[in-house]
Formats: structure tokens, sequence, C-alpha cells
């Protein structure tokens, strides 16, 4: 292989994350094309979703998913967000390195578990728990929401770790030269020192958890209604798609195809502010 | 010379985890009060772990194991062996009574006044004028307090090297210690901010007893009071600093003093 | 002593944290082995689904898992190489670079959605190679990510030695950089298998499932995790002790991948 055709083709490769992503784009956006003409931006807010009995018309209103997917999302970062840092301090600043590196292996191994394994092991072991606990039928936001958490932790908690460990030695010595506890060089030194990767790995763990679906699939309760209580049943985009997308005819798969790009704009802009904004320019 | 102690390196060896051999092998050095002592020695020598040990920042990391005494004098006469400290209230009281200076500049992610006011806020103080008193001395302790005195809120990481290295300066003293350790306080450094420096830790022994390490003879000569010389993890001749430059009592510290090796 | 105190309890807090963690993962993976074990029969592994095993869903996945590797591996690394080696620098190369990152996060549905419109709709049903298509695409930004910084790692006096010996930079960049990054990338590829091969979003509505052994990737496609999504929402007792005996399978294999990636081969450098 010629040098120039080695050149020219790795630049090609390269090339293709960007024509992915803008085909996604206008895929989506074109199939979505029917739905948008019928309902408009409106389609946001409206709580109905109902095909015509001939199936060839219908209401669609991706509120109810919408509102699903943020709910689910903010129960799992609200609970997610203090343990991650909690292990990520917990390795970086109290473990010994022996001790550290062992709980890193676990939290690493708790990562690549794949989704579906949480969504089954949380419909199973999980669910009942929480019916027990908290009442309701045991699928439903607060569920999934906690299993969602589950699932971000270990990533938050890798991410937030190796921005921590980037704080110099010396400039945490020298805190606890002048008498600083560990508490405090962590508040005062590390933390802020490590400010940009811990926003970013919790932006990153928020469009993580936006986009999931099959953990979520398996317990949100995949019901088409605005939830009233914590532990009501609903369902999310994700959802929505993984069970209803392949079955949905004309102006209903349109509808889908709108929701899917709405998920893909959302997590596209949350993605990029993490990259840009905090974790700075990384490339060397 | 009739100089008090403020602190007693004594039979003191220390060895790091998960090391057979000691890196410190039965040191004995007095630190006297208000003087300037200095530290020299080829790399590697042990003069930095010694430092380390006097105000037990080796214990950030555990497994280390000391033997021997280090006793700090108090102001009443009173002494303490800081060996002994375990608990961390003690910890943190030893390391406000002993500073230290790093050999990189270390401004904390604040303002140059949360900087130097960071140790006095810690220790307890919270009176505002109190604070902005004593970071003003500290500053001019320091001499920066006119290169300062307009940005005080404003980032210390946008500081040059130079004044960073004095800020941490006038951080540490602020605390007021009894004992300041300054480890290679001017290492690439240029030369006029290295005067400066030398300066400074040479007008603030009036207040502090001073231990430095350097790996720069003429700093050591120009600086110091006593001087120890070191090597291989023991401590070879310890005078004053005249005696070990112009007249040394050991081959070794002769051969390194005239830069036959090291 | 307030600070103490308050020192205290974040730091115990923060170790609360950890066992928390590492309590969750023995949790699920004690219950998954427990469930898992007992499901487990000798017919599990060699019958098919239709006849209650998983045979032709392990074959299923491990051949789409691998056919998208084959796809995406050489295109990443490629990708990798213009960002590192030629591109270095460049706006264009930093822009792709970030495109990439942002490729990575994206939801796994919406590339099952999007490779639904390019392949299946088009074509009249589902199919494999929608599948494989589907998981090359999630693999792609991670193969470009690794070979990126496994590259960046290599010392820039390499590279300049061999030009310094009269080799053309793309003969450098394949006999000498990409040999020096070799055990990173490796894990790195490894890594990425692991993800992909328990990935279930994407290939809901590209491959779908099959029930009977097939190696025909024009049709439909066993899947295991797909079937996992299955069984486990199947009333019956004997289908949730497939899903089961198959959750527990799929999880040792990724486990141990992972394992692999992470510790065989760093430590054989």
């Amino acid at each position: 292989m010629s040098g120039k055709l080695f050149r020219n083709f790795s630049f090609l490769s390269a090339t293709l994350s960007f024509f992915l992503l803008v085909g996604i784009f206008a895929i989506l956006f074109t199939y979505a094309q029917d739905a948008m003409h019928a309902f408009g931006i409106d389609f946001l807010f409206n709580e109905t979703w109902e095909a015509d009995e001939d199936d060839e018309g219908g209401v669609f209103g991706g509120f109810i998913p919408i509102v699903g997917t943020l709910l689910s999302t903010i129960i799992a970062m609200v609970i997610a967000t203090p343990l991650a840092m909690g292990i990520a301090i917990f390795l970086t600043e109290i473990a010994s390195p022996k001790i550290s590196k062992g709980v890193s292996v676990a939290i690493e191994l708790l990562a690549a578990i794949p989704s579906i394994i949480y969504g089954m092991w949380g419909l199973f072991y999980f669910a009942p728990i929480v019916q027990k606990t908290v009442g309701g039928d045991g699928v439903g936001l607060l569920t999934a929401g906690i299993v969602l958490a589950i699932m971000i932790i270990p990533f938050m908690a890798s991410i937030t770790r190796d921005s921590m460990n980037t704080t110099p030695l010396v400039l945490k010595e020298s805190a606890y030269a002048m008498g600083a506890t560990k508490f405090e060089v962590i508040k005062d030194v590390i933390m802020p020192y490590a400010k940009g990767g811990i926003i970013g790995s919790i932006i990153l763990a928020l469009g993580r958890a936006l986009g999931e679906t099959m953990a979520v699939a398996f317990l949100i309760g995949s019901v088409m209604s605005l939830p009233h209580r914590i532990t009501d049943p609903t369902t999310s985009i994700p959802v929505l798609l993984a069970n209803n997308f392949a079955e949905a005819q004309d102006l209903e798969m349109s509808a889908m195809y709108y929701l899917a790009l709405v998920l893909f704009v959302v997590s596209f802009v949350i993605i990029s502010a993490a990259k840009f904004y905090f974790f700075g320019k990384k490339a060397k | 010379m009739a100089e008090s102690i403020v602190m007693d390196v004594r039979d003191f060896s220390f060895t790091y985890p998960g090391v057979e051999k000691p890196s410190l092998k039965k040191i004995n050095l007095p630190i006297k009060e208000n003087k300037i002592t200095a530290m020299i020695g080829p790399s590697g020598c042990g003069k930095s772990t010694l430092l380390r040990a006097m105000n037990r920042i080796h214990d950030l990391y555990p497994g280390n194991t000391y033997e021997g005494e280090i006793n700090l004098y108090k102001a009443n006469g009173e002494k303490e062996n800081i060996l002994k400290i375990k608990k961390e209230n003690d910890f943190i009281r030893l390391r406000q009574e002993v500073g230290m200076i790093f050999q990189k500049p270390t401004p904390f992610p604040m303002s140059i006044f949360d900087n130097v006011a960071y140790g006095l806020r810690l220790a307890g103080i919270k009176n505002k004028t109190e604070l902005q008193d004593r970071v003003e001395t500290a500053l001019k302790g320091a001499a920066i307090w006119n290169e300062t005195k307009d940005r005080l809120n404003e980032s210390a990481l946008g500081m040059s090297g130079g004044q960073q290295r004095r800020l941490c300066i006038a951080r540490a003293v602020a605390l007021k210690p009894r004992v300041l350790l300054f480890d290679e306080p001017t290492s690439a450094l240029d030369p006029i901010s290295t005067g400066a420096i030398e300066e400074l830790i040479a007008e603030i022994k009036d207040e502090v007893s001073v231990v430095i390490v350097t790996h720069n003879m003429q700093q050591a000569s120009r600086l110091s009071d006593y001087t120890a010389f070191m090597y291989l993890g023991e401590l070879i001749e310890y005078d004053d600093t005249e005696k070990i430059f112009l007249n040394p009592g050991e081959k070794l510290t002769e051969d390194y003093i005239t830069g036959r090796f090291g | 002593m307030n600070r103490l105190f308050v020192n205290k309890l974040i730091l115990g807090l923060s170790t609360l944290s950890a066992v928390i963690g590492i309590g969750f993962l023995f949790w699920i993976l004690i219950t998954l082995s427990y469930k898992g074990i007992t499901s487990i029969h000798w017919s599990t592994f060699t019958n098919d689904l239709v006849e209650g095993g998983i045979r032709n869903l392990l074959v299923g996945q491990f051949t789409m898992a691998i056919l998208a590797s084959f796809l995406a591996v050489p295109l990443g690394m490629m990708a990798g190489i213009y960002l590192r080696e030629y591109g270095h620098g460049s706006k264009l190369a930093s822009v792709i670079r970030n495109l990439s990152d942002v490729m990575m996060s994206a939801p796994s549905i919406v590339i099952g959605v999007f490779v639904f419109a390019l392949l299946v709709d088009p074509f009249g049903g589902y199919n494999g190679w929608a599948g494989i298509v589907a998981l090359a695409i999630m693999m792609i930004p991670i193969i470009i990510s690794t070979t990126d910084n496994m590259l960046a790692l290599v010392p820039k006096e390499l590279r300049e030695a061999g030009i310094a010996l009269g080799g053309s930079k793309h003969k450098i960049i394949l006999q000498i950089v990409i040999k020096a990054a070799k055990v990173g990338i490796t894990t790195g590829i490894l890594l990425s298998f692991a993800r992909i091969i328990g990935e279930t979003a994407p290939l809901l509505f590209t491959s779908a499932n099959n029930q009977f052994f097939t190696m025909d990737l024009n049709g439909q496609f066993p899947s295991l995790t797909v079937s996992i999504y299955n069984l486990a929402t199947y009333p019956d007792e004997a289908s949730r002790e497939l899903a089961w005996a198959a959750s527990f399978i799929l999880t040792m294999i990724v486990l141990c991948i992972n394992l692999i990636g992470r510790f065989v081969i760093r430590n054989k450098k």
C-alpha cells in the first residue's frame, strides 16, 4: 500500500464519525417529517398517544415518555451523584493502594455488566423490595431510577476518580502541612482542582441515564400514563421505542422517529457541553 | 554559643514501607532556634526524607517505621517527642507549629487572599479584621504585599513562579510556626528570584527557626548558620557553616564541597 | 473538635459509599450466579431456543459481534491513526475527535432506529447484516478513541528515529508506532468487544431474533440478549429459568473478556 493511499484511507475513516452523526440526524429528521407537520412543537407537550381505529392516523404526543425519561434520570442522578463522589473519595484518598486497586476493579466490573442484566436483576430482586418498603406495584419510576443509579455510579465514580487523581501530590501535601484534615484537603484543594472533570463526569453520566434502554425497560412499567406518585409506572423514550417502534405504522412510526430525534438531539447537546466546557481541550 | 535548641533529632532511623534497609540511620541533629540550618548532600542521601520526618508529612502514606526521637521544644521549655504522635488532632497541631515549603510552588486553586488566610481559617480564626491584618502582615513579611495588594481577590494561579513561591512562604509564615522546613525552595528559579527568596529566608529567621534542604552549596554557604552534610542516609558532619565549608572535619565532606563527587 | 468530627463523618460516608457499591456488585453477581447455575442444564448448550436451549443464540450473538468487529476495528484504527499521526494538531482532527466522542455516548436505541431506517425498512425485513452494522456503529468510536489515546503514549523520539533511518511515514506508523502501542490497542479492542456483545437495544429491530439455528445473515438472526429480554417477561417458569441461565452465561463471558483485556494482556508486556 502506498503512503498516499494509506493516508487517504485513514482520512476517510476519520470522517466516518462525522458522516454517521449527520446521517443519523438527517434520517431521523426525514422520517419524523410527517409527525412534525402534523403536530409541530406541541408534540413535546401533548399527553395523548392514540392511534385511529383504522391504524392510519391518530394523535400522538411525546409528553409522557419525555416526562418519564426526565424523572427517571433525575431520580438516578440524585442517588448516584453523592454515592459516586463518595466512592471516588474513598478510592483516591482513604483506601490503601491495595484496597483501592481491588475496589477499582470491582467498580469497573460493575460498569462492564450489560444493562439488560441490571434490568432483569432489578425486576426480580429489587422491584419486590421497593414494593414492600415504599409501596406501589414494584415496577415504576422509583425502581427504574434506583437501578439506573446503580448502573451509572461506576461510570461516574471512575471518571471522577481519574480527575481527582490528577491533583498534584505536592499540592495536597502543602495543605496537610498547614494542618488541614483530609476532608479539608478534599474540599479545598482536590475538588476545586478537579472541578472540570467532576462536573464533566456528572454530565456524561446524565447523558447515559437519559439514553439507557434495557435497564429501564424492565422496570419502569411501560405504561402510557403520567405518574402521580414516585412509585407509579410510566414510560420513557427509549423504552417506548424498544417496545413499540417495530409494530408502529405510518404516522405513529413517524412520531416514534420524532421522539428518537428529540432524544438524540438532547444527548448530543448534553455530551457536547460536557466535552467542550468541562473537559476542556483534551487533545495533547 | 548558648543558643537554645528548638528541635532535636536523636538516634533517628527511618524506613520506608516495603524496604528492608533504613533510608536514614541513627541521625543526630540539633536545630537551633532562630538560626538557619542547611542540609546538603548528593541526591538520595536522605536529606529530604529527614526534612519530611520533621513534621511527619511522611505519615500521609502509611507503613513507615520510625526509630529514635525527634523532640520539639515548646516556648515554655517542655519537650515533646513528635514521633509519638498518633491522633489526628496532634498531627494538625504539629503541622501548624512546624510548617513546610515545598520544592514546587503550590498555590491552592483559590484567590491570593484565601491562600494566605487558608491556614489561619483552619486554625480557627474567623474574625475578619484579624484575618485581614494577619494576611497583610504575612504578605509584607514575604515581600509581595506591594505586588499583590490590588489583586488580593484574583486567583493565585495567575502569579509568576517566583511570586507563587513567595506566596507559599507567606502562607506558611502567617501561621506563625516555630520551625519552617524548606525543601529546595529555589530549584529551577532564575537568579533574581532566587536572590529575593534567599533574602526573605534570611529575614524571617528572626521570627522562626529555619531548616533548608538544598543541593546548591553556594546557597547553603551564603544563607545558613549551621550545615549538616549527609551521605547515603547518614549524617557525616554537622557544624558551623563556616567551619564545614572552610575547614571540614571529614574527608567525605571535603570531597563533596569541593565538587569531587555528587 | 468540630473539624475533626466533620472530617470523620465525611470519610465515613465515603467509605460507606464504596461498601454500598461493592455490596451491589456482590448482590448482583451472587443472585445471578445462584439463579443462573441452578437453571443451567446440559441441554442449555446443546439445544436451540426452540427446544429450550441457547446454542443458536450464543452462536448468533458471537457471529454478529465478531463480524461487527471485522468492520469496526480496521475503520476505527485507521481513523485513530489519522487523528494522531496525520491530522494531529489540525482543527479538523480536533473536531472529528470530539464528534467521535459524542458518538461514543449516543443512545444505543437511537442507533437501532437509524439502522432500521437504513437497512431494515428498505430491504423488507429484519436481517443479520443490520444487526452487525448497528453493533459496528457502537464500536467504531470506542476503537477510534483507544487507538488515538494509545498512539499518543508512543514517544515522539520513536517516530523521529524511524524517519531518521529513512523510513516513509506510513511504514513507520505500521511497523513501529502501531507495534509500540499494540498492548493498549488490543486491550481496547477486547473491552469494546465485551461492550457490544452485551448490547440489546441496537439489535431489537435490526436483526431481531430467531428461534432456530441459522447462519443466514439475510434473515432474522438469533440473539442472546434479545432472547433474554423476551424470555424474562414470559410468565412460564421454564422461560424465566432459561433467561437466568442466559444472563449468567452472558455476564460471565463479558466479565471474562474484561478481565483478560485488563490484566492478562497488560501483564504480558
